[in-house]
């Protein structure tokens, strides 16, 4: 089901959280929300989800086509997970996760065996066999995570949000999951949004990003877009670590080519300040000459820093092969 | 295996406790005990078995009970109302819940029998719907319940202000309607703490003395509460009968409280 967000506005008092938010989530794609905190993310999926409204004369939210301002949270087909889980801590998991279903009108609801079948079915795809009986307290976070997303998956819903899904979890957890969660938006066939303040998570994960900034949209496009061609100057910086040249443009540390002084090509030189090798990667940060203020990062292979013998102090070439100018 | 306690010295620290435990709470009962203890199991049983006694126990035990549970009910909705709403002068009925642990228990009584007696504010419309308030078992349970609703409120207080919002907003986006968000997802997390509250509230209540004997007229047989039957007893130098109901009240409140904690640590799903 397709999400169409429309000039959506919203204040709390006079501070202004949504600014004008148009926004388009195709059928089927997974858009990520990727922003610094305070940006107004999870302001925006509330008021997707429902738990939130927009201001007063401001936009519509559409799923497909079919406005859906005025319908309540639980009757939107939503499927919410919250970023710290809200797991009812006195049910069991199955009991979690059986909750929608349970809940619903008696006309509606299914019978009690088929309640059963379909958490066993969701526990197995989330991967948490044998853990029905458990309660939220006696499992990790990741854990307890993917048992807020099985409960939200219960009344098959067309629409997942997320909100920060895997902000709590360590690295590992983190990296796993996302791969899990990818694999699985794609077998089950939703449209999802999430949010993240992890560029990385955004650009991995996502068929569509969007990045906020101060109650507004910067920048909408693939993870490729947004990282090749960045509209403006903040999401270049967000994007990951960036050069910024004293004349106003722009180049990313592993875009920087190392070079000796003397040799072709070389656009700038300078002396290296300090080498750091981690792994197969080097970091080196260097001083350019002739009064440019300001220090380089490059990221290099570790073969070349060891195959050109760079020490600290060494003076070295660099080469730009790409340089952006933006506003 | 050495633990690392935060209070150092386990031995110090138990030896303390236990000292202090005993000075204040273990000896005065052991004494109790021992001065009824002088007497057989028969005499014990002709002393609690009179009719006044028992009525006065059930008295005691049934308004104690009643008040608590009303408390319960009371109290749940004060505290719903302190934490889920801002309006003008919710700091003042805030503070207003404290009121009646701070107020001298005789001027509680004073004032509940003034407002509850026949001729009084509250207890003339009672009074024209055939309900007697003050000199009554209800204005016994009354001025329990007085003293007892302030305790729910205090123990279910931080309960409800940390369940926050997102449970409930949880359930709504799976589609539960309010009155089913309520008793499927907040009542729940709020059982143990109301049971604590009624505790609280039925032991306060058992013991309660000051605010009960204005409003309850003391009439043996029909008003008259434990606490006041044991001191017209001594005020009779019958010390072994009022050690006597004394301790047999005491046995029976321990077991209840006791019971009482057994339940709570069924419903108490982190500590089971
Ligand atoms: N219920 C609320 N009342 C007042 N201000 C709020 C409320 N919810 C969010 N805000 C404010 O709106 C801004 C955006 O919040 P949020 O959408 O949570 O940002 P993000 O999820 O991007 O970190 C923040 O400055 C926050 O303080
Ligand atoms: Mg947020």
């Amino acid at each position: 089901m397709s999400i169409s967000i429309q000039s959506i506005h919203k204040a709390f008092g006079n501070y202004t959280a949504l600014d004008d938010i148009s926004l388009e989530v195709p059928d089927g794609s997974l858009t990520a929300l990727l922003g610094p905190s305070g940006s107004g993310k999870t302001t925006l999926l509330r008021i997707v989800a429902g738990l939130e409204c927009a201001d007063p004369g401001s936009g519509r939210i559409l799923f497909h086509g079919k406005d859906v301002s005025e319908v309540a949270a639980g009757k939107r087909g939503v499927g919410f997970v919250f970023q710290h889980y809200a797991l009812f801590k006195h049910m069991t998991i199955a009991q979690n996760i059986a909750f929608g279903l349970d809940v619903m009108p008696f006309a509606q609801r299914p019978k009690r065996a088929e309640i059963r079948q379909r958490v066993a079915e969701l526990l197995h795809l989330v991967r948490l066999e044998g853990l029905d009986k458990r309660r939220p307290h006696e499992l990790s976070g990741g854990q307890r995570q993917r048992v807020a997303l099985a409960r939200a998956l219960a009344i098959r819903p067309k629409v997942l949000l997320l909100d920060e899904p895997f902000g709590a979890l360590d690295a590992q957890v983190r990296k796993e999951l996302r791969r899990w969660l990818r694999q699985f938006h794609d077998e089950i066939n939703l449209t999802t949004l999430f949010v993240t303040h992890d560029q990385e998570e955004a650009l991995e994960l996502a068929d569509q990003v969007v990045v906020m900034r101060n109650a507004r949209i910067e920048q909408t496009g693939t993870p490729q877009q947004i990282y090749d061609e960045p509209r403006t100057s903040f999401v270049y910086e967000f994007l990951g670590e960036v050069n910024k040249l004293p004349d106003g443009r722009y180049i990313r540390p592993h875009e920087i080519e190392l070079r000796f002084a003397a040799e072709e090509g070389v656009d700038v030189t300078g002396r290296v300040s300090h080498l750091f090798v981690a792994g197969p990667f080097a970091r080196v940060s260097v001083v350019p000459e002739h009064g440019r203020r300001g220090e380089l990062e490059i990221w290099a292979s570790r073969d070349q820093v060891e195959e050109m013998a760079l020490a600290n102090g060494d003076v070295i070439g660099l080469h730009f092969p790409t340089l952006k100018k933006l506003t | 295996m050495h633990n690392h306690r935060v209070i150092p010295g386990f031995g110090l620290s138990l030896g303390f406790t236990i000292t202090y435990l005993s000075l204040i709470i273990l000896i005065p009962l052991a004494a109790l005990f021992l001065n009824a203890g002088g007497l057989g199991p028969a005499e014990w049983w002709r002393i609690l078995s009179t009719p006044r006694v028992l009525a006065a126990a059930k008295l005691t035990f049934g308004a104690s009970a009643a008040a608590a549970a009303v408390s319960v009910g009371v109290g749940l909705l004060v505290t719903w109302v302190l934490v889920r709403y801002r309006f003008p002068g919710r700091r003042l009925l805030d503070a207003m819940v404290d009121l009646p642990f701070a107020l001298p228990t005789a001027v509680a009584g004073i004032t509940l029998t003034s407002l509850y007696a026949p001729n009084g504010w509250l207890g003339g419309y009672l009074a024209k719907w055939g309900i007697q308030g003050a000199y009554s078992p209800f204005g016994v349970f009354i001025a329990l319940t007085f003293i007892g609703f302030p305790f729910v409120v205090r123990t279910v207080q931080p309960v409800m202000e940390d369940l926050g919002s997102e449970l409930e907003e949880a359930a709504a986006t799976l589609g539960a309607g309010r009155w089913t968000v309520f008793r499927r997802v907040i009542l729940p997390a709020l059982v143990p703490a109301l049971v604590t509250g009624f505790t609280l509230a039925f032991a306060r209540a058992i013991g309660e003395y000051g605010s009960v004997i204005f409003i309850s007229g003391n009439l043996p047989m029909k008003t008259e509460i434990l606490p006041l039957l044991i001191v017209s007893q001594l005020e009779q130098y019958k010390y072994r009968d009022a050690a006597v109901i004394a301790a047999g009240m005491l046995l029976v409140s321990f077991t209840l409280l006791f019971l009482i904690n057994l339940l709570q640590r069924q419903l108490d799903w982190h500590k089971r």
